[in-house]
C-alpha cells in the first residue's frame, strides 16, 4: 500500500510530462495523482481482481499480468520512470525484476519497508521473533514479503549490479530521517539508474 | 424489456473490399434505451459468427427470444440502457435480415445464394457507419463486441477514429493464426463437400446442406469450449455403454451432433462460408507490414481490451498482442484478463469479474 509520504516524493521526482510504469499499481491513486500533479501517461500493472476495479474507476490505464509477465512485453527504454512501490520485498526474483526496470525504463523508483528499522531489530534482539509492525504486518507463516532487507542492503546490492543512485529519502512514519537512516526509518525511497546512465 | 427489430434501405451503392459494389443493400437493427438531446450516448454492439442485431430482450410474440447478449445489455444491466442508446445491427452477408445470400438480388429478383459477394470487417464497418448517419450519430460513446465482433470494435476504431470515443475489445485477436484459419477452412471444406451445396446454389434446388452446416459448426463449437470444461462436462461419459457401432456413444458427441444439427436448421451455408472467410482475411495491420501499433496509430479511442484465461480459440496472448501494440502507441487502454473456465464461450456468460470490469469502464464513459 503506498502512503501519503512517499506518495509526494514520488511526485517530487518525477518529470513533468514523464512516461510512467507503474508495477503494482493497486487502484491506480499514485498514477492518477501524477497524472492530474505532472501531466505524465501513465500505466499501471496489476494482476488483483479487485485493485484493477479500482483502476478502471480511477481512469488510470491499467494492464492486469503479474509483474514479470507484464514486463515482457514492454519495449526497451519505451518509458521515462518505472516505479516500484512496497512490492520488491515480496517479489521473488528481485535482481531480475529490477534489471528488467531498468530495461524498459531510463530510471527506477523503488520504496521498500527497512528491515533494519530499530523496532525490527528490538523485536528479533529481544523478542526473539521476526518483526511485526505497521509496515510488515504479516505474521513469519503469511507473508507475501519473500525478501526482506535493510537500507544498506539495497544500497549493496545497487552498487554491486552497477546501479547508480540518483536519489534516496528514508522516511520515519511520514517525516524524512538523516539520522542512522537504516536503525531509524522504517520506509525506504530510492530512485536509480545504471552507472553509465 | 421488449425490442423491436427495424430495418433501413441504402440505394447508394456500397463498394467492398473486394471491389465488388452492393447496389441496394438493407441492413437489420434493433435499438434500445433512448438518444439523448446532443445524441451522445450511442453504443454500437457489434456481433461475432452466429449472432444478430437482436441483442437484448425478447419480442412481444416471441417471449422465448432472448437477445444474445441479454446478460449484458438492459435496464441496470453492464451496458445500462437506463443510460446509454444501445444499437445491435446484424452485419451484411448474415441471414437475419440484413443483405446477405438468403435475400433478394435486386438485379435479378431471386435469391443471391453463392452470388452475394464475400464481405469484410471493413465492409461491416462501413455499412454500420451508413447506419449510425442514418440515426443521426456522429460519433459513439462505445463500440463493443466480442470475438469477431471485438475485431469490429478495433477496426471502428481504427477506420472511423473521430466517431469512437470507447472501443471495448472482448475475446478478439489482432487476426487469425493459422490453426484459426485452419479449423475455417476444415468448415468450409465440409459444407462446400456436402452434395447438397450445389456450388452454393441449393436454394434453386429446394435443399439446404445439412450435413455439412452441421459438421461444421461441431468443428466450430469445440474450439469455443476448453478442454477442461468439456472434460467435466462430459468426460468420457457414455450414453448407455459401448455398442461397437458408430452411432453417437460417448456424450460428448452426441452434444456435438445435436449442437450442430440445431445449428443447421436456422443458419444458412453461405453465410458461414462468408463469416469465416470475413474472420481469415482480418488483419489490420496488414496494411502496415505486420505492425499493429502503426495499424491502431489513427486510434483516439479509449480501449478495454478483455480476455479470458481459458480461451484457445482466442488466447489471452493474442489480447495481450493488442495491448501491447496500444501500449507501444502510447493509447489509452485498461486490459483484463478475467480468471473463467469456459473457454471462447466465456464472452457471452454471466462472469461476476468479467461483467463487473465491463460496468466499472462504462460507467467512466458515462459520467
Amino acid at each position: 500500500m503506498i502512503t501519503r509520504a512517499d506518495f509526494d516524493i514520488i511526485t517530487q521526482w518525477v518529470p513533468s510530462g514523464a512516461r510512467v510504469l507503474d508495477l503494482g499499481c493497486g487502484d491506480g491513486a499514485l498514477l492518477k495523482h501524477l497524472a492530474e500533479s505532472k501531466a505524465v501517461k501513465g500505466y499501471g500493472i496489476e494482476n488483483d481482481d479487485a485493485a484493477l476495479l479500482g483502476a478502471i474507476d480511477n481512469g488510470v490505464n491499467v494492464i492486469q499480468a503479474n509483474l514479470e509477465d507484464g514486463l515482457r512485453d514492454i519495449a526497451s527504454q519505451s518509458f521515462d520512470v518505472v516505479v516500484l512501490s512496497q512490492t520488491l520485498q515480496a517479489i521473488r526474483h528481485t535482481e531480475a525484476v529490477v534489471a528488467e526496470m531498468l530495461r524498459v525504463g531510463t530510471q527506477a523508483i523503488v520504496t521498500f519497508p527497512n528491515f533494519g528499522y530499530w523496532k525490527h531489530r528490538l523485536q528479533i534482539a529481544f523478542g526473539g521473533r521476526m518483526p511485526v509492525s505497521d509496515d510488515l504486518p504479516y505474521e513469519w507463516y503469511n507473508t507475501p514479503n519473500v525478501h526482506l532487507f535493510t537500507v544498506r542492503d539495497f544500497e549493496a546490492f545497487c552498487n554491486a549490479r552497477n546501479y547508480r543512485v540518483m536519489n534516496r529519502r528514508v522516511l520515519a512514519g511520514d517525516r524524512e530521517t538523516a539520522w542512522l537512516p537504516n536503525l531509524t526509518g522504517n520506509l525506504a525511497i530510492y530512485q536509480i539508474c545504471p552507472s553509465q546512465r | 424489456m421488449l425490442a423491436t427489430p427495424q430495418f433501413a434501405h441504402w440505394d447508394e451503392p456500397l463498394t467492398l473490399s473486394s471491389g465488388a459494389v452492393l447496389r441496394a443493400y438493407d441492413l437489420a437493427f434493433e435499438t434500445y434505451g433512448t438518444l439523448n438531446a446532443d445524441r451522445s450516448n450511442a453504443v454500437l454492439i457489434c456481433h461475432a459468427l452466429n449472432a444478430s442485431h437482436h441483442v437484448a430482450g425478447t419480442y412481444p410474440d416471441d417471449p422465448d427470444n432472448r437477445g444474445w447478449w441479454d446478460n449484458m445489455v438492459g435496464p441496470g444491466k453492464p451496458v445500462d440502457t437506463d443510460k446509454f442508446f444501445v444499437i445491435g445491427v446484424n452485419n451484411l452477408g448474415s441471414c437475419f435480415g440484413s443483405s446477405g445470400p438468403t435475400t433478394t438480388n435486386p438485379d435479378t429478383g431471386k435469391v443471391w445464394g453463392a452470388d452475394f459477394p464475400l464481405v469484410t470487417v471493413e465492409d461491416w464497418v462501413d455499412s454500420h457507419a451508413r447506419l449510425l448517419d442514418r440515426l443521426g450519430i456522429q460519433s459513439l460513446a462505445a463500440v463493443m463486441g466480442g470475438s469477431l465482433g471485438g475485431m469490429q470494435a478495433l477496426c471502428w476504431a481504427i477506420r472511423y477514429p473521430q466517431r469512437v470515443r470507447h472501443a471495448l475489445v472482448i475475446a478478439a485477436a489482432p487476426n487469425l493464426s493459422a490453426q484459426n484459419i485452419a479449423f475455417n477452412e476444415v468448415a468450409r471444406q465440409a459444407i462446400m463437400s456436402d452434395p447438397a451445396f450445389h456450388g452454393g446454389h441449393f436454394a434453386e434446388k429446394s435443399t439446404i446442406p445439412r450435413d455439412g452446416l452441421t459438421v461444421a459448426r461441431m468443428i466450430g463449437h469445440i474450439t469455443y469450449i476448453s478442454d477442461d470444461q468439456m472434460e467435466s462436462k462430459f468426460g468420457r461419459g457414455l450414453r448407455e455403454g459401448l455398442k461397437f457401432s458408430f452411432a453417437p456413444e460417448f456424450q460428448i458427441e452426441s452434444y456435438l451432433r445435436y449442437q450442430g444439427e440445431k445449428f443447421s436448421e436456422y443458419y444458412d451455408a453461405n453465410t458461414y462460408l462468408r463469416v469465416t472467410k470475413a474472420l481469415d482475411y482480418f488483419d489490420p495491420a496488414r496494411a502496415t507490414n505486420g505492425d499493429l501499433a502503426a495499424a491502431l496509430s489513427p486510434a483516439q479511442a479509449k480501449f478495454l481490451v478483455v480476455s479470458f484465461t481459458t480461451d484457445w480459440r482466442f488466447s489471452p496472448a493474442r489480447s495481450r498482442e493488442i495491448v501491447t501494440a496500444l501500449l507501444d502507441g502510447n493509447k489509452d487502454v485498461a486490459y483484463a484478463e478475467v480468471n473463467a473456465p469456459h473457454g471462447h464461450d466465456a464472452f457471452l456468460l454471466d462472469n461476476p469479474q468479467y461483467h463487473a470490469v465491463v460496468r466499472r469502464f462504462l460507467q467512466r464513459v458515462a459520467a
